[in-house]
């Protein structure tokens, strides 16, 4: 066997050696494609399916949602939730320490009760002293009949959640200057707190996604006219402009004016972030291929906008959207906390901390300084909800 | 590099135009201005009105006059280095402000060399290390101090130093010093008293500067470039050290640019808090008193500071990054 190799001989060889098989079973061109039932359920899902599943592995972005749900929903019945009206005030009781709810008295279960206060000023000190009289339990209602109060301003009722013992107090987290239990006021402040970073939010998002949404359809002169506008915004030093803007607001305005007027400030610095990321989101979007097509299908720019753009960043939005919601709360309670945000009728969880705005206050009554607790509860739950969501925001990739 | 220099300062005179035109319009705002207050305060003491000095007063800054032209009266003598009169205190705003503006840079300043020092470490430890132990402590502390209102933080601080150690925080010296001349004492006392703000206003910062870094450097780490060099067996350091953290390093300086304004916003709170002798109190103290062109010098500095500072970290940037003096643009 000499000369060259010869491929074809050599393959009619083997073939001859091999048995052939064939597969009697008809042929599928499309068997490579059939799916599991699981898989097809994937790939099946709409992008909102897929977006809540991927966000429901951040555990703690899960945690936080349902957290700040179950806040917002607390808002709406805060009267309710109280025990005592946001402007009772008992003058037997300032700066009375917070009581602690025992369940056993003298080794019997009686449930939830606290002990009575006695009041007695010390002469040398002239401080306020305040010691739990074992003698005096006074078990707490709950679902009972308490202080007055007009439900959302309108309808008036005077049920409450739990109350205290007819004749007692219930302070769980002390009094302030004129008697007022700080847990009913904090339970109050929570629906202006929390409600103005909603208000402000959607005064930041109106003006961000019009800005934005011209500076980034039309482009040309008018984006980077907008750009500039952008910078110049955000090289202000935030506080000390919403200080000035703050003074501007007439002192002559009804308390729920100034809350419009603040939250509206509070947007007016807030807008740029939001713009800047819808402008570069439709940028980057008009050139995507999806768009050419239904440019090239006849589509008017309306459709292409709210129909294939919205959509997909409209999810990023969200996300961004959350991000800044803490930063409106920490800011109204910082201008507040200064005086210069909401007024006292008004009561926000700024407003409750200007009460401990001196080391010397914080010193004697410490717990003035609780109403800082939910704000920084909420204004983590946010923050986690925000980064669940911009991981989850896109869960194609 | 020198086109690039005189575009970014082309960029900066408009900004600082359209920023000052902003601020004189928001001190002008209020209804009234601060010599009709003056006044009606006098005459409701029974005081006789210095008619002449109102209206040299008057004169002077043009308060009768149309907006515009106040506007430049008040931006020229700005640009002169005159910073106009304060109704309130009766002196020159130069007088009134005195130290107050060196104060806030100096505090600035030391906040910005705080967090990077200590953001650098822990951010690239967290890269490095993910998901380790230090890595969730250093996480979780970012987190609060991302939430913690700096003002609280503040409040809290003061109370323990003052109970665990005695030592009382708040102003910017020890009585003793006040108005002494100048010694080693009186500088000891002004550092140690400026550790507490300078913690408190960089706690934010600090975290998200972390965060950023880690992200950054995880990112870069995952890369290609990074996983050949370990399968080439490069020493771990080197391999940390040449590239990923070079590149991941935009951020301490880019970052000064968003960094800044929320810098001297919290500065300026913090001060109120502590009672530091910066700009903020007396800031506040002049809005709510209508002492129009104190409150508009303020505002100014203040934003003068940023401007000047993200044109520095631009500048900075540049240099280097040639991606960004080439093209023009920031690439992230």
């Amino acid at each position: 066997m000499s000369g060259p190799f010869n491929p074809s001989e050599n393959r009619d060889e083997l073939a001859d050696r091999l048995e052939h098989w064939q597969n009697p079973e008809p042929f599928d061109p499309g068997s490579i494609e059939t799916m599991t039932a699981a898989q097809e359920r994937y790939f099946q899902a709409p992008a909102w399916k897929l977006i809540w599943w991927k966000f429901r592995r951040h555990k703690l972005a899960l945690i936080s949602f349902w957290f700040l749900l179950l806040l917002y929903i607390a808002v709406l019945f805060v009267e309710i939730l109280a025990p005592y009206e946001l402007k009772t005030r008992n003058s037997d009781f300032i700066f009375a320490p917070p009581q602690s709810v025992h369940l056993f008295h003298d080794g019997e279960f009686v449930g939830p009760f606290v002990y009575g206060l006695d009041y007695k000023l010390n002469m040398e000190t002239l401080k306020r002293e305040y010691t739990e009289d074992k003698s005096k339990v006074q078990p707490i209602r709950f679902f009972c009949a308490g202080d007055d109060y007009a439900f959302w301003g309108m309808i008036p009722m005077d049920f409450h959640l739990m109350c205290p013992a007819e004749g007692g107090t219930l302070y769980l987290l002390g009094t302030d200057r004129l008697g007022r239990d700080v847990l009913s006021r904090m339970i109050y402040g929570a629906r202006i707190s929390l409600t103005i970073g909603l208000v402000g939010i959607a005064f930041s998002f109106l003006l961000g996604i019009s800005i934005g949404g011209v500076a980034g359809y039309y482009g040309g002169w008018i984006d980077s006219a907008v750009q500039r506008l952008i910078e110049v915004v955000r090289s202000f030093p935030e506080i000390p402009l919403w200080l000035a803007l703050s003074a501007i607001l007439p002192v002559t305005w009804s308390p729920l004016w100034v809350f419009f007027g603040i939250t509206l400030i509070l947007a007016l610095l807030d807008w740029p972030g939001l713009a800047r990321a819808v402008r570069s989101k439709l940028l980057s979007l008009r050139e995507e291929d999806f768009t050419v097509a239904a440019q090239l299908m006849g589509a008017s720019p309306k459709r292409i906008i709210f129909r294939h753009l919205m959509p997909s960043f409209s999810s990023h939005l969200i996300a961004s959207l959350t991000l800044s919601i803490p930063g409106m709360i920490l800011a109204e309670t910082a201008l507040s906390f200064l005086g210069l945000g909401l007024r006292p009728p008004i009561t926000s969880w700024g407003v409750l901390l200007t009460e401990a705005q001196s080391i010397n206050v914080v010193e004697l009554y410490p717990w003035l300084l609780l109403p800082a607790v939910p704000v920084i509860v909420t204004v983590l739950a946010f923050n986690f909800l925000g980064d669940g969501l911009r991981d989850a925001a896109d869960p194609y990739r | 590099m020198l086109s690039y220099l005189i575009r970014r300062i082309l960029i900066m005179v408009p900004t600082l135009v359209v920023s000052s035109f902003i601020i004189f319009a928001i001190i002008q705002a209020p209804p009234g201005d601060y010599l009709e207050t003056y006044i009606a305060e006098l005459e409701s003491r029974g005081e006789a009105v210095d008619q002449a000095r109102i209206d040299q007063l008057r004169g002077e800054y043009g308060l009768d006059r149309p907006f515009l032209e106040q506007y430049a009266v008040w931006a020229w003598k700005l640009v002169q280095g005159d910073m106009g009169y304060s109704f309130e205190y009766q002196a020159p705003v130069t007088e009134v402000v005195g130290d107050r503006l060196w104060l806030t840079f100096i505090i600035s300043l030391a906040t910005i060399l705080f967090t990077w020092i200590v953001a650098f470490p822990i951010g690239v430890y967290t890269a490095v290390r993910q998901y380790s132990m230090g890595d969730y402590v250093a996480t979780t502390i970012g987190f609060l101090g991302l939430a913690v209102p700096n003002f609280l933080l503040a409040l809290i601080m003061m109370h323990f130093l003052n109970v665990w150690f005695d030592v009382e925080i708040g102003g910017l010296m020890d009585a003793a010093y006040v108005d002494q001349p100048w010694s080693w004492g009186k500088i000891s006392s002004i550092l140690t008293h400026m550790i507490v703000p300078v913690i408190v206003i960089g706690t934010a910062g600090t975290a998200s500067m972390i965060r950023r870094l880690r992200a950054n450097l995880l990112d870069e780490l995952s890369k290609q470039y990074v996983v050949t060099g370990k399968a080439k067996g490069l020493p771990p350091l080197k391999l940390l050290i040449k590239y990923p953290l070079r590149i991941s390093l935009n951020p301490f300086i880019a970052d000064i640019g968003s960094y800044l304004p929320s810098l001297v916003s919290s500065a300026a709170v913090v001060s109120i808090v502590m009672n530091l002798p910066t700009t903020g109190p007396m800031l506040i103290e002049a809005l709510k008193s209508q002492d129009m062109y104190l409150a508009g010098s303020f505002l100014m500095f203040l934003s003068l500071l940023t401007i000047i500072g993200v044109f520095i970290s631009d500048l900075a940037l540049a240099a280097l990054d040639p991606r960004i003096r080439l093209e023009g643009g920031a690439t992230k």
